[in-house]
């Protein structure tokens, strides 16, 4: 039966992984601006964007 | 209506989409309304990135309103640059510009690709929802000052206004995504793990089971006390004011069933609620996002900051300097430019005002002064630059004590008047009752059963029930209304806006547009050839009414125009197709001083004979006058303006005789006069646009700004319409009605399983799985209740039918 236990602790840790991709999509503003995104990825070339993570933290530091 | 005399096919811009009055600006088979649309299309053109033209036909803003020379100049004021950068290290400068023309895919695509048009803008990302770009420059390469031309220059004006100095943007709050995320997972792997206590786990497995429930112990955890803390913050805040309000209950129940789990799983009892718990949370942050999801574009508390400049020109010994308004003081002398909003009240000491006051006063024309009078601050200068002396700072100005004209806000809907929150306060008390009585009951026949049977009531009659069917409905009436273009501050706003039996309109910007158009001509009949004189006249000049005029007449061909002259605040004239032609005020036609107060009539003279004069009124916006005779028959009406009576014969026949039409109000009459409505018992809904109608805003029960696109500046207020939806107003006032229904109506369904759940926990036999089948049950059926009924409601009334 101790395989079962075993199953728990894999199924749980890819659960976190999920909540962790979560939690970093939210932390780097995807939520932010919903419409952005689903526009951009209609253009034929993609151009680089900033990491939006750099710039919120470069904010905090600032203030 | 204007009637079109042109004959040929209206060619539109191929930059701003406007029509074109101007057919001899073509850059080859494409044609421009204007110079600064050309140069614009140019400047695209010359740096290949002309897929911004196929990605979205006429995707730009129109470049008529040339934008001036140095116009950020003040940038390079180390002062305000530092408040405006977000950070700057010794090669790259990042600063965030607030761009209000941006709307769609091409507008998105040109600005990510600025490093392409200019090499020295490193990167650059839109905030496509809140219209800002993220710039990152090299400021070796390229000064602050020049990125915000770059802009411009392609189109796009950044908007600076004196609140970038005051605020560091609006902080976004994420806090209850992340709670909601650890909600949903603990949710899940609990109601996993949980399985196998349902399903009857053998005697044998003890040890198995205890490694189920130790699990959900720990994933618990961060459910309780993580994404619960939203509702312990709220209750404990509400407990602080003395008043019972709706999560209060739930968090009695919260916390009696996690002890209760506890309690369970430590003495080995069984197996606890954790999935119910956890589920309960997570389903009530999901509703709170729902009807929480702000229009984060939108600003409901502007003050004058956002309305001002940031900075303006001082004349300081004949040379003219930036200083940032702060740092304006008595006595300065500034230098108001052409279109330039006036930050201080002061005197005029040169040039000639004219002077559009139509946001602060209501009046719809512009107003002339001259040299030596005073003007008011919050007044844009529509002609020429002046120079005024400021008298009053601008703190104590008089915009500024418009603003702060406060309204008595004891009217405003607050969270414990909801009729919710009532309904909570009740039910608790007979959930309370009932929870009482099984334990007196328990008390003669079976004292061992207590706990467990009221702990079980209070779990399974927490009233999530009520609150789950409020959020959702309230989210999705926000959202309907969202679509439609209606922008409501908070959910409270619904319960409000359902309650309304008076609705006052302001006039100018409200009922009628802020675009000039003319009305009628008064005259000897112009022939077809002077018309066209007199509109390749008008097309010379940029002012308002001589726009009106271009499009009134149309513009069928262009005839060359010699000696062009304008005389400021007075008139334009010059020798079109070699007949001299002038138009402008009667005191300039007439050579005599009349009182100016006819700025609406146009004067028309071909060859120093007077023609006849063309009156220019605000257009009345489309379909509202049958909407106002419709919701007369429901609603007392009541116009209350801040302009003239000229249009009062006419008002009268679209919303009758009876209801009350003032004209000449001044800001605090029009407060005054809703606070008189509303101690009369009336609940006022109050939709006006300007600052004059600030107060009034503020006093009604519902106040709803009007704008002509969301980006404009608007007055505090608890909603905001785009002045096309106002046609839709009835509809909103009743889908608002159906709210409360919608809401009783999934909270009574809910009970029926609530009813079934006290069954069983009274007799003190609610077993885990019972709780665990009834809590998401009865969840779902609210959650597609509450969505079904209120699309439903909406597609009747006809608010599915937006674009």
């Amino acid at each position: 039966m101790s395989v079962i236990v075993l199953l728990l602790f894999a199924s749980i840790s890819v659960a976190s992984l999920f909540l962790l991709a979560f939690l970093w999509s939210v932390k780097s503003g995807q939520f932010k601006d919903e419409e952005g995104a689903s526009i951009r990825m209609l253009f034929e070339e993609y151009t680089a964007k900033p990491s939006v993570k750099k710039l919120t933290t470069n904010r905090q530091n600032k203030n | 209506m204007p009637t079109y005399t042109t004959t040929k096919k209206q060619t539109t811009c191929f930059h701003c989409g406007e029509n074109c009055t101007n057919t001899a600006l073509k850059v080859e088979d494409k044609n421009f309304c204007c110079q600064g649309c050309k140069t614009v299309y140019e400047i695209i053109h010359q740096t290949g990135m002309c897929n911004y033209y196929t990605l979205h036909a006429s995707p730009g803003a129109t470049q008529k309103q040339k934008i001036r020379e140095n116009k950020f100049a003040f940038l390079t004021d180390a002062e305000i640059a530092s408040k405006l950068i977000s950070f700057k290290n010794s090669t790259e400068t990042h600063i965030t510009f607030y761009l209000p023309h941006i709307h769609c895919s091409s507008c998105l695509w040109l600005l990510e690709n600025l490093p392409k048009i200019n090499s020295a803008i490193l990167s650059s990302k839109v905030n496509f929802a809140r219209k800002e770009v993220d710039i990152i420059f090299s400021h070796t390469q390229i000064s602050l000052e020049n990125t915000a031309d770059l802009l411009a220059s392609i189109g796009y004006e950044p908007y600076i206004s004196l609140q970038n100095l005051t605020r560091n943007g609006n902080t976004y709050n994420n806090a209850k995504l992340y709670k909601l995320g650890v909600a949903g997972f603990c949710f899940a792997n609990i109601m996993l793990l949980s399985f196998p206590e349902y399903l009857g786990i053998d005697e044998k497995e003890i040890l198995l089971a205890n490694v189920f429930r130790y699990l959900n112990v720990v994933l618990s955890i961060p459910a309780f006390f993580y994404s619960g803390s939203e509702f312990y913050i709220s209750a404990w805040k509400g407990l602080q004011h003395k008043f019972l309000n709706i999560d209060a209950p739930i968090v009695l129940a919260i916390i009696i069933t996690y002890f209760r789990s506890l309690y369970e799983v430590f003495t080995g009892i069984g197996g606890g609620y954790f999935d119910s718990m956890s589920g309960i949370i997570f389903l009530m942050l999901a509703g709170r996002v729902l009807q929480e999801k702000t229009y984060e574009q939108l600003n409901f508390d502007r003050d004058y900051t956002s309305y001002f400049p940031i900075a303006i020109s001082k004349m300081v010994n004949g040379k003219k300097t930036v200083v940032s308004l702060p740092n304006v003081q008595l006595n300065d002398t500034l230098r108001i430019h052409q279109d330039e909003l006036i930050p201080a009240d002061g005197i005029i000491t040169r040039g000639k005002a004219l002077i559009d006051y139509s946001f602060v006063t209501g009046e719809s024309t512009p107003i002339q002064k001259e040299m030596g009078e005073i003007v008011y601050a919050g007044g844009r200068q529509m002609d020429g630059d002046i120079e005024v002396l400021v008298i009053k700072e601008v703190a104590q100005s008089y915009l500024t004590k418009l603003w702060n004209n406060q309204a008595d806000k004891t009217s405003k809907p607050s969270e414990q008047h909801t009729f919710v929150h009532l309904l909570s306060k009740y039910f608790t008390w007979v959930v309370l009752a009932i929870a009482f009585m099984a334990a007196v009951y328990w008390q003669f026949y079976n004292p061992s059963l207590i706990l467990p049977s009221v702990t079980a009531v209070l779990i399974v009659a927490c009233p999530c029930a009520l609150l789950l069917s409020n959020t959702f409905t309230n989210g999705n009436i926000l959202r309907i209304f969202g679509n439609n273009k209606l922008y409501l501050r908070n959910a409270q706003t619904i319960e409000a806006l359902a309650n309304i039996t008076t609705i006052v309109f302001d006039k100018t910007g409200t009922l009628t547009t802020n675009q000039h158009a003319v009305v009628e001509y008064n005259g000897t009949p112009l022939t077809q050839y002077e018309k066209q004189l007199v509109a390749s006249l008008a097309a010379q000049s940029n002012h308002t009414l001589s726009r009106a005029l271009c499009s009134y007449i149309g513009y069928p061909s262009e005839l060359p125009v010699l000696a062009f002259k304008n005389h400021v605040g007075l008139g334009i004239e010059g020798f079109v197709d070699e007949t001299l032609v002038a138009i402008g005020s009667k005191e300039f036609l007439m050579l005599q001083n009349t009182t100016i107060d006819n700025t609406t009539q146009v004067y028309v003279a071909i060859e120093g004979r007077v023609k006849g004069k063309f009156s220019v009124g605000n257009q009345y916006r489309e379909n509202l006058p049958k909407v106002l005779s419709t919701l007369s028959t429901k609603y007392q009406l009541a116009v209350l303006s801040g302009d003239n009576n000229g249009e009062q014969p006419y008002l009268e026949t679209i919303i009758g005789r009876n209801a009350p039409l003032l004209f000449n109000l001044k800001p605090t009459e029009k407060l005054s006069l809703v606070k008189q409505m509303q101690q009369q018992g009336k609940n006022v809904l109050m939709i006006g646009d300007g600052l004059n109608d600030a107060g009034a805003l503020q006093q009604a029960q519902v106040g709803i700004a009007v704008a002509e696109n969301t980006n404009t500046f608007t007055p505090a207020s608890d909603a905001i319409i785009d002045a096309n939806s106002l046609a839709k107003i009835e509809q909103f006032l009743l889908l608002s009605k159906w709210n409360k229904r919608i809401v009783l109506a999934a909270f009574t369904t809910s009970l029926l399983y609530n009813i079934i759940g006290i069954v069983y926990a009274v007799q003190g036999q609610l077993s885990p799985m019972i709780a665990a089948i009834l809590m998401p049950a009865s969840s779902i059926t609210i959650v597609a209740l509450t969505y079904g009924a209120s699309g439903i409601v909406a597609r009747y009334l006809g608010l599915k039918n937006y674009e």
